[in-house]
């Protein structure tokens, strides 16, 4: 008959994934929705070419990255739950999550984990730290050819200087996230679903 | 024996009904009002079944406009205000920030893929397929929509399955014999005389109800006709109101024996599946179609795909090279009765087929808008763009740049250039740099 019900039986785990997560049962609905929109060929996964025909997507400068991180230790495929963790990430911060219990893991959506997220997309080895190699690629893809390699290497140079202590001519995630501590980094990634 | 008799009168009295009540008067163009009795009942049932789902479900979940304004809140505002800075600052850290945000919000929901599924309805018109927001209200309602269940595939399937059968059958018999007729007026009268009333019929299969404004503008001979297109019944929809010649791939199967009795009576312009690559040899037979002024309108649909009748995508600039005078028409579907988009890598023909006919019905509204020609110093992109915008202001649809072929293909690279540039220009335009 046709009944596109996305009842939250059709979700599998949906209690794991809702405890890891922080999302409503509403927002998970939705969230699966659109997971399944994106799955054109019905396969249960989403691959790289499924993010990239998102048009939206394709003309972000920084698109091929955040499409990298759906796609973490060199896996092809990203399910259901592995969607709906990157995107945890960018749930806005409420009031329930900062009591939280001091035994359980960090939420998704904490700023540490937020800062992580921003991190990864400039650490293209996963070393853990932004060299200054990296940092050139990453800017190279969000200008184009619109500005010179000289010019790049000094913001390159000048953004790496500035947020390195140690002198070890990289950025650590310790550095990256002392040069952004004013940063209001909840409310800049931050999507609020709408209920 | 007995049982067979019965079976045989009941058959023949509905037929002669059928006959009577819808056959006879498609022909002559008159309604018998059958069909505003329908739709008056219908909206009666849906407006009282709105009221009692407003008062069963609980006042947080407002489900008002949830249609239109999307599923995450979005800050609009432009890449400048977005990083947080003023022309020429330099570039930090932090610029990551606004990129990932927007893409992650492109990943949750983006213009172009919610087109191409269907509209989501602001409030449950009584059938399964809708049924995504809505939850258990009162007895009631569950006895009415159990009604409706019966009356739409036991009463209206059948009948509607018949009038499509009987549609099809006399367009191919009537064109064939049309065709034998040697070239006169009495031949195009004829012609176009078969085509009104077969599609009439099936228009009548979908429980179509059509309102058509500005008929003074309908599309004249030697001219092109372009439409947005939702779903192959807008052909149907166009031609209940006059002829047009249609232009197309030839077709295998049940189409390609319409298609090549169609042609018989009356020229369309088919092409074979080689030729339409050829977009040379395209333009060369529609120029020399509408040059002669005797000849149908040729009626086009620019987007070249099916859209959920939310938006207008990118028109194809092919159709505007062809020259000659384009008549501009908007067609908008009421998704409360039916919807009628054809999701076409969710069914296939034939089960979209059945969704229409086990629908309430199809009611859309056709505007006819007055004529347009290139101007000077306009080219083919611009004037399809200009026409798209008419159109999407007179049927209430947003306009979007996208390509409809986004649905199977890859965007551009020039588009992710203009972001870059634009970003560029603020960490490194100013030449302040050290």
């Amino acid at each position: 008959m046709g009944s596109r019900s996305s009842h939250a039986a059709v979700i599998p785990d949906v209690d794991s994934i809702r405890r890891e997560t922080g999302f409503s049962q509403a927002s998970l609905l939705r969230l699966h929705h659109r997971f399944r929109a994106l799955d054109r060929n019905k396969k249960g996964y989403l691959s790289r070419m499924d993010l990239q025909q998102i048009g939206a997507l394709a003309v972000n400068p920084l698109g091929d990255r955040i499409i990298e991180s759906f796609f973490p230790n060199g896996s092809q495929r990203v399910d259901f739950p592995g969607f709906v963790r990157v995107l945890a990430h960018f749930r806005p911060v409420e009031d329930e999550d900062t009591d939280q219990d001091p035994k359980k893991p960090e939420p998704l959506n904490s700023r540490r984990n937020k800062l992580h997220y921003a991190f990864q997309l400039y650490d293209l080895d996963r070393d853990g730290k932004i060299s200054r190699h990296e940092m050139l690629q990453v800017l190279r893809l969000m200008v184009g050819v619109q500005v010179t390699e000289e010019q790049l290497e000094n913001i390159a140079d000048r953004t790496v200087q500035e947020a390195d202590e140690d002198g070890d001519g990289a950025v650590s995630f310790l550095e990256f996230t002392k040069s952004l501590e004013k940063m209001d980094v909840e409310q800049k990634m931050s999507i609020r679903i709408l209920k | 024996m007995e049982g067979a008799e019965l079976a045989g009168k009941i058959l023949s009295t509905w037929l002669t009904l059928v006959l009577g009540f819808i056959l006879l008067p498609s022909v002559f163009g008159v309604s018998l009002g059958i069909s505003e009795i329908y739709m008056k009942i219908l909206v009666k049932t849906l407006e009282w079944a709105t009221i009692r789902i407003e008062k069963g479900t609980p006042k947080e979940s407002t489900l008002k406009n949830s249609a239109s304004v999307g599923i995450i809140q979005r800050d609009e505002s432009p890449m400048e205000k977005g990083l947080s800075g003023l022309r020429g600052r330099d570039f930090e850290l932090s610029d990551v920030f606004y990129f990932s945000k927007k893409g992650l919000e492109a990943i949750v929901e983006d213009e172009v893929t919610q087109r191409f599924s269907s509209e989501e309805l602001v409030s449950w018109n009584l059938l399964t397929r809708t049924n995504v927001n809505f939850h258990y209200i009162s007895l009631r309602l569950t006895m009415v929509w159990v009604l409706g269940v019966i009356v739409r595939y036991c009463v209206l399937l059948p009948l509607r399955v018949t009038l499509a059968f009987i549609g099809i059958s006399l367009l191919v018999i009537g064109t064939t014999l049309v065709g034998q007729l040697p070239d006169s007026s009495l031949k195009n009268w004829l012609s176009e005389l078969v085509h009104l009333t077969c599609c009439r019929i099936c228009v009548r299969a979908l429980s179509g109800t059509i309102h058509y404004h500005n008929k003074q503008h309908r599309p004249q001979k030697g001219g092109i006709c372009v439409a947005n297109h939702t779903s192959p019944i807008d052909v149907l929809i166009l031609t209940t109101d006059g002829c047009y010649a249609m232009v197309g791939q030839v077709h295998g199967g049940l189409m390609g024996i319409i298609q090549r009795a169609m042609v018989k009576a009356c020229p369309h312009v088919w092409f074979e599946r080689s030729e339409m690559k050829d977009r040379h040899l395209v333009t060369k037979r529609l120029k020399e179609h509408i040059a002669d002024k005797k000849k149908l309108p040729i009626l086009i649909f620019p987007e070249g795909t099916c859209i959920n009748n939310t938006s207008v995508m990118m028109f194809k600039k092919g159709s505007f090279e062809i020259g000659g005078t384009i008549h501009p028409v908007a067609i908008k579907y009421n998704p409360q009765f039916g919807d009628a988009f054809w999701n076409s890598s969710k069914y296939n023909m034939v089960s979209y087929l059945l969704r229409m006919m086990t629908s309430w019905a199809i009611v859309c509204d056709v505007w006819y808008m007055p004529p347009m020609t290139r101007e000077d110093g306009e080219d083919a992109v611009q004037f399809a763009n200009r026409v798209k915008s008419a159109i999407a202001t007179q049927g209430g649809l947003t306009e979007l740049p996208w390509d409809g072929g986004l649905k199977r293909a890859k965007v551009k690279d020039t588009f992710k250039e203009e972001q870059q540039k634009n970003y560029s220009k603020m960490i490194a335009g100013n030449g302040s740099l050290n």
